[in-house]
């Protein structure tokens, strides 16, 4: 299974190492998002601060559709997946290499991200380990639920409209979750984020877990 | 042929006694909750939406357990049956109904007694979540394909949804408690002593509403079986007309 995980992994990122879409497009558009949000919010830094670990996660959450939606069309194309599933790949295999895959694209903007949001709306970081524990484990379930629903829609036609409204309710947690350790790790608290980092944790648990269970099934009929 | 109609003719007569009994409980409820029942000492006729709010709510978290019940169901190998995916849909369809209803009551209470029409209580929070994850349900299963693929997918996306209530419900509790102070409930609502008729009609508002809930499931659950055999005659006469057309040539 790690083995197969591992190959699946460095296939999916040469993909992306070889058409750049997430450098190019899924990166800027998250930059383009904080942006927005800035003019939306208004030039007033006591209003920016407070609002950035919401706005952060906001542009995480939305570019995130479009990595899970990325990840799961290169499956689709020429029958690709058929090809893993006849070449006798473990679909558990598989999904915890696309998992691995894509949270290492989505940690790559995060970084960026984050650093932009800093500069933008003015905060100053601090608590770095709990900035980066929360997030490696919150894109570990934002990824896992997004693949989860990214193949359950795979063979429907209107996989594009309807894989927002499925996937944010059930990551609101994440969002509620992330803000508040950034929050507690903004403003130097960091003992008062890490209930909230269990819960991310907890998250990220069950919904591998689900993943690694069903994604044979949820592969047969995609 | 006979058997099968005495079947129908069965499943009729429950339906039959449950819509009955539903009806009833119904008036009584709106009898007793309108009439019967004594005003509230400081809310006065405001307290009147006790009988039909929480009973809504309590209905669609059987909606919704049902649902998931249904989806394991038709997803464990052994008792895998279409059927058990046409409980999980009519389920989740009235379950989203009566949330839709729990919400739409729950403002109307909130008004007065807050003096806003929402507030970001957890309870309130997490049923509006609840809404749009099985608005999201539905919308999923209207998405036309092979009735068995369909319902293995419908299925899991039930249990992916059921399994979010709980860390959603924690993580909006959780949010409130470290965000503010609690949210400015009306002090009088746990003060208020409940008078013997309004405990009852509570009660009997519980079993109405349950009642109601069998009763509509029923009858889309029985509508849903009716869709398919359609579908099935239609695709079966279909391939009947091709091959007559393909005999006279």
């Amino acid at each position: 299974m790690i083995r197969d995980a591992l190959h699946i992994a460095r296939k999916d990122l040469r993909i992306e190492w070889r058409t750049r879409v997430t450098a190019y497009q899924v990166i800027p558009f998250a930059v383009v998002i904080i942006v927005l949000f800035g003019f939306a919010l208004g030039p007033d830094p006591q209003r920016l601060e407070p609002a950035a670990p919401g706005v952060f996660w906001l542009a995480v959450l939305l570019a995130s559709v479009l990595g899970v939606q990325r990840s799961v069309a290169i499956e689709l194309r020429e029958g690709a997946i058929d090809g893993l599933r006849l070449a006798g790949f473990d679909p558990a295999g598989i999904f915890l290499g696309k998992l691995c895959a894509l949270s290492g694209q989505l940690v790559i903007l995060e970084v960026l991200l984050g650093v932009v949001t800093a500069i933008v709306f003015q905060v100053s970081l601090a608590s770095f380990w709990l900035l980066i524990v929360a997030t490696l484990v919150a894109t570990l379930g934002i990824v896992a639920v997004g693949l989860l629903y990214g193949v359950l829609l795979a063979s429907s036609r209107v996989r594009e409209t309807l894989l927002p409204l499925l996937f944010f309710p059930v990551i609101a947690p994440v969002l509620i979750a992330g803000t508040k350790t950034w929050q507690a790790a903004i403003a130097k608290h960091a003992s008062t984020g890490l209930g909230w980092l269990e819960l991310l944790v907890a998250f990220g648990v069950v919904y591998c877990c689900i993943g690694i269970v069903s994604f044979g099934p949820l592969m047969e009929d995609a | 042929m006979h058997r099968f109609g005495q079947a129908h003719s069965r499943a009729d007569q429950i339906q039959r006694s449950l819509g009955l009994s539903a009806l009833v409980g119904m008036v009584a409820t709106i009898w007793l909750g309108l009439f019967i029942t004594p005003p509230d000492q400081f809310m006065g006729d405001l307290v009147r939406l006790i009988y039909i709010h929480p009973p809504l709510a309590w209905v669609a978290f059987i909606a919704y357990g049902m649902n998931f019940l249904a989806s394991l169901a038709y997803l464990w190998p052994r008792t895998r049956d279409l059927r058990w995916d046409q409980l999980a849909g009519a389920s989740a369809e009235v379950g989203v109904l009566f949330t839709g209803l729990t919400l739409v009551t729950g403002s109307i209470w909130g008004r007065p007694a807050w003096g806003t029409w929402w507030t970001w209580d957890p309870l309130l929070t997490t049923t509006a979540l609840l809404f749009v994850l099985y608005l999201g349900y539905l919308a999923l299963r209207r998405v036309p394909d092979d009735q068995e693929l369909r319902a293995r997918r419908s299925a899991i996306a039930a249990l992916i949804a059921f399994i979010d209530v709980p860390i959603v419900y924690f993580a909006v509790l959780w949010w409130k408690s470290l965000h503010q102070a609690p949210t400015v409930l009306n002090p009088t609502t746990h003060k208020t002593y409940i008078h013997g008729s309004m405990a009852w009609t509570l009660l009997l508002g519980f079993v109405a509403f349950t009642l109601t809930y069998a009763w509509m499931v029923m009858i889309r659950y029985r509508l849903g079986a009716i869709e398919t055999r359609a579908l099935k005659t239609q695709i079966s006469s279909a391939l009947r007309d091709r091959q007559l057309e393909g005999s006279h040539e």
